[in-house]
């Protein structure tokens, strides 16, 4: 980004390097969130690009600090999304089975 | 530059690349698979750095199972996504502004950059041992609890995603397996005892057909 750090980044991989490509996907994904707020399936996707960012962030601090505790926080990551990708493709299937739709702006039966 | 240094920027460029189609390009379908390709070249990545185990289970978990799992929901329910795009242009904007703030304040504020300057040390699990052995041996000695808890957590999501799914539609057959079980021979078979029939004197039934 800076010239002054041009000759820095191109030396060797580094705890920098995936901190940047992780802050750059979690960017990517909060700018999807806003930009497909209405289509439920784009968000689940935004939702998987996020927690798969923060996971770069946990696997480049445990390689630097070489401790196993941040790749086995990934495991224990990627656990619970696949468990929060199935039930919430669950949730949604159920809602375009009662509703045919899957419209952000048409699910507002608590709204009162 | 080295070779390492290279892949992982290729690697990098390809999962920025995939991960803008994912959030941009118009089809669910696509968007599933440029999903899929940002897994793989994050997966690609994590082995750069070391992280061989994730990185399979990355490729195994994520794009084996988890994208399948979307790929088959979005090819199930048939749905129009052009009402759904309608206000992308109008949010697109702000979603710009939002992400290259946010980048930018994380790039300056938090000094990402600053620490490229610092080459990863050695690698820790490179030694007598692997990085899938040193990954196994943490967790099932201090974070034996926690990997069990991940497996419930894993079981009840099973069950909860079959049970939000299932359905009993009136005019389906459904098989009882506790009836199925319980059935006794007496339910099915009912003998009777009866005189046996005896044949016919032979010349009396010249007529019928045997």
């Amino acid at each position: 980004m800076e010239p002054a750090t041009a000759t820095s980044i191109a030396s060797a991989l580094s705890l920098g390097h995936y901190l940047a490509l992780g802050a750059v996907l979690f960017c990517i994904s909060v700018a999807g969130i806003f930009i497909n707020r209405k289509n439920v399936i784009i968000l689940l996707m935004c939702i998987e690009l996020m927690l798969l960012a923060v996971n770069i962030n946990f696997v480049a601090f445990s390689r630097e600090f070489g401790d196993a505790a941040g790749q086995i926080f990934v495991f224990f990551i990627l656990t619970v999304a696949a468990a929060e990708a199935a039930i919430g493709l669950a949730i949604l299937v159920t809602l375009f089975r009662n509703r045919r739709t899957i419209d952000v702006a048409d699910i507002d039966s608590l709204k009162g | 530059m080295d070779f390492v240094l290279f892949a992982f920027f290729a690697f990098a460029a390809a999962a920025v690349m995939s991960a803008g189609a994912v959030i941009s390009v118009k089809n669910p379908v696509h968007a599933a698979l440029f999903l899929v390709l940002t897994f793989f070249s994050v997966a690609c990545g994590w082995i750069l750095a070391g992280a061989e185990f994730l990185g399979i289970a990355l490729v195994l978990v994520y794009v084996g199972a988890v994208m399948v799992l979307f790929l088959f929901v979005v090819m199930m329910i048939d749905v129009d996504t052009t009402p759904m795009r309608e206000g992308f242009v109008r949010y697109l904007p702000i979603g710009l502004l939002v992400a290259v703030a946010m980048l930018v304040e994380i790039f300056v504020l938090i000094g990402v950059l600053a620490k490229t300057g610092t080459p990863f040390g050695v690698d820790p699990a490179v030694g007598a041992e692997s990085n899938t052995h040193w990954l196994a041996r943490s967790l099932f000695t201090e974070f034996l609890l926690p990997f069990e808890v991940a497996a419930v957590i894993l079981t009840v999501a099973v069950v909860a995603a079959v049970m939000l799914t299932l359905r009993r539609r009136p005019g389906a057959k459904h098989q009882n397996p506790l009836e199925q079980g319980s059935v006794r021979a007496a339910d099915r078979v009912r003998l009777v005892r009866m005189e046996a029939e005896r044949p016919l004197p032979p010349g009396d039934g010249a007529g019928e057909v045997k």
